[in-house]
């Protein structure tokens, strides 16, 4: 039989993952429940997770690749430009998602008793399927321009998907047990995303920045996208400095989020 | 005898009562502080760190002693505000207490709220899935009793039509119906029974009544309901001010209950209500000698008195509506003043409405909802009382053949009789 004890205070253990484990059922109904409701009622439905990085990809191929001739390290404009959007869209999106997720969800957290952690993972892989329903836009790409990935290039594309998971959900762990009592959250985060969006090497390429093209390193998703450039489209050799310096700087920082989130989870249906 | 099932040793909680403005702080406001008076700011924070600040503190929860055997079914009751749900949060960890530790020795399954995590996007066969994995089911469990949920709240041809299409009558029937299902060893039910119409309330009853008795299994229920405490659960407990007041044999808890409840006190009503117009102050009960007292014999008439300040001049009258509390759907009485169109009745001053009402209801308990009303929809306040009328049986009605009045039926009026031979 299980027993169950109830104390005033209690920090991180094992135990956490194991229960982790024994909701996992509940894990893949918040999916399916985030994606089911996604597209109810529209009406192209999940053409709308198509529809946004690739009219995106046009208009910035047009502007910035046409008219303001921004380089792209030899790359046809758009395929440079969708590969960089491609992990761009899933970091940030999972991101503000989760990060909203105990919000929206205020009226379970203060009803039954879960692991809080199953609300912010299951956002991030609800935005995990859409990058792959995008991803059928870059094989088409990548076949219209001719262009044959390497297979050492695809073995280390899921790396750099664990990378953008850790970090947007990481960060995301850290802002929601933040927005729980300060709803700044809610109105600084689009905007920082914003910004941050002209700090990563989406629309331009990392070399750039020429000598100081290493202050962008700081930025995780400058390693994934760089990266994953140059696998997919053999702009530079891979940068196996680059990739470990966000593999490691995005684990300190999931390990921290989760630290915060735990710390502070306990109190969650106080405070919402 | 096993170790019990569950084991609450010294449990408290504590609630500090911050001065907020707002729902939430927002770091602006923080910010804003700081900048306004950063010296006061500094002391407070100073104060905060060294501990030398006085904080208004709350204990929802003090000192709660008890256990509980395996297969035992606990009616807790007690007034709003006195620290049952708070009991049953702690219970099912949607919050941590502040002090002391529970042990519990099996599967919990909660029940606050009927419905918890239902989406008006998904079907009902869609929702019957993500609510019984929010309470806790596996999805086998839930596939096995799904004709099960299904049949029992009625749904049938409206399974695969969202439910935000649903009236509301057949959405709670559907929420209960996947509760109902749940197979915990311990299960927690906070006032969910009080939904729904009557009909499907007693169903709900009726269901809760399978579950405690063939199953076995060990329940703690929280209910304002009086008459379904004394149904469901052998034993009760009773809380009030965050403490354990009484726990034993369900009848006696229950009759003590109400008795402090109903020594017939006055009851006043918060003036924060913040009502513009009109504001209902108090309602006293009293006898058919004048004394204030709920308790009342059956074969006397007694009166309700509502004293309500009117701000502003305006047309208005009383309404009063008498109901037993398990069903607060139906109406045993209905009335409304009707000599309010005397212009010196709509200025604006203290009133007083009387109602004497004639001995007409059976034996037990009964809420009172009293409301100021322009007209049948629009009441510009009112108030409900439950359990605020405890008639009782003297045994001086007058029956002469049958000696104890039937227990279901809600009023007993001696009707005048006349019996002739026709043939």
């Amino acid at each position: 039989m299980e027993t169950t004890v109830i104390r005033p205070r209690k920090t991180f253990s094992l135990k956490d993952i194991k229960e982790l484990w024994q909701y996992r059922e509940l894990l893949y109904f918040f999916t399916w429940r985030d994606l089911k409701v996604r597209y109810k009622q529209t009406f192209i439905g999940v053409a709308w997770a198509i529809f946004q990085p690739f009219i995106t990809m046009v208009v910035f191929s047009i502007f910035f690749g046409g008219l303001a001739k921004i380089p792209s390290d030899g790359v046809p404009y758009p395929i440079f430009v969708y590969v960089g959007l491609l992990f761009w869209q899933f970091f940030s999106s999972a991101l503000s998602d989760t990060s909203m997720t105990l919000i929206s969800n205020q009226s379970i957290i203060t009803k039954v008793y879960f692991p809080r952690l199953i609300l912010p993972v299951s956002s991030v892989i609800t935005k995990l399927v859409d990058f792959f329903i995008a991803t059928l836009i870059l094989i088409s790409l990548m076949f219209y321009y001719g262009y044959m990935p390497h297979l050492s290039g695809l073995l280390i594309l899921p790396l750099l998907l664990l990378i953008t998971f850790m970090a947007s959900i990481g960060l995301g762990l850290f802002l929601a047990s933040i927005n729980v009592k300060y709803r700044d959250v809610r109105y600084a985060l689009p905007f920082f995303i914003q910004i941050l969006l002209f700090l990563t090497p989406v629309i331009y390429p990392a070399s750039i920045a020429g000598k100081y093209s290493f202050i962008l390193a700081l930025n995780p998703m400058m390693g994934v996208i760089q990266s994953a450039r140059a696998a997919l489209l053999g702009t530079a050799p891979i940068n196996w400095l680059l990739i470990n310096i966000s593999l490691w700087g995005t684990l300190v920082l999931m390990i921290f989020g989760t630290y915060v989130f735990k710390k502070t989870e306990r109190y969650f249906a106080d405070i919402i | 005898m096993d170790k019990p099932i569950i084991e609450i040793k010294n449990i408290g909680k504590k609630y500090n009562i911050t001065h907020q403005r707002g729902g939430y702080v927002a770091l602006r406001d923080v910010l804003m502080n700081v900048f306004k008076s950063p010296f006061s700011f500094l002391k407070t924070k100073a104060k905060q760190v060294s501990g030398f600040e006085k904080k208004e503190e709350f204990w929802a929860l003090k000192n709660v002693n008890f256990t509980v055997q395996k297969g035992e079914v606990i009616g807790i009751i007690g007034g709003n505000g006195a620290g049952k749900s708070t009991l049953l949060k702690i219970l099912s960890q949607i919050t941590p207490p502040t002090e002391g530790e529970i042990v519990l020795r099996g599967k919990v399954g909660s029940l606050l709220e009927v419905g918890t995590g239902f989406h008006p996007e998904l079907t009902g066969r869609e929702n019957i899935f993500l609510n019984g994995a929010i309470l806790g089911m596996k999805k086998k469990e839930i596939a096995k009793k799904f004709d099960e949920i299904v049949e029992f709240a009625g749904i049938g041809k409206f399974l695969d039509t969202p439910v935000k299409y649903y009236s509301s009558g057949m959405y709670v029937r559907l929420a209960f119906s996947v509760a109902a299902h749940m197979e915990p060893d311990i299960l927690m039910v906070d006032e969910v029974l009080a939904v729904g119409d009557a009909e499907f309330q007693k169903k709900c009853l009726g269901k809760m009544e399978d579950i405690t008795k063939k199953e076995g299994r060990t329940i703690l229920f929280v209910s304002h309901n009086m008459e379904a405490v004394k149904q469901l659960c052998p034993k009760c407990m009773h809380i009030s001010e965050g403490r354990i007041k009484n726990i034993g044999d369900t009848k006696e808890v229950v009759a003590k209950y109400l008795g402090k409840n109903q020594t017939g006190q006055t009851k006043y009503f918060d003036s924060k209500r913040k009502k513009n117009e009109v504001e209902i102050l108090k309602m006293t009960i009293r006898d058919d000698e004048g004394n204030i007292n709920s308790k009342l014999d059956m074969s006397k008439p007694f009166f309700i008195e509502i004293e309500y300040q009117l701000k502003v001049e305006l047309q208005s009258f009383v309404v009063l509506k008498i109901f037993k509390s398990s069903d607060p759907s139906t109406f045993i009485l209905f009335s409304l003043s009707n000599d309010n169109n005397q212009k010196s009745l709509k200025e604006p001053g203290l009133y007083k409405a009387v109602a004497k009402l004639d001995p007409l209801l059976n034996s037990g308990s009964y809420s009172v909802l009293a409301g100021i009303a322009t007209n049948a929809t629009n009441y510009l306040d009112r108030v409900i009382e439950h359990n605020i009328i405890s008639i009782y049986n003297s045994g001086k009605f007058a029956f002469p053949v049958v000696e104890t009045t039937r227990e279901n039926s809600l009023t007993i009026i001696p009707l005048k009789w006349s019996i002739e031979r026709i043939k």
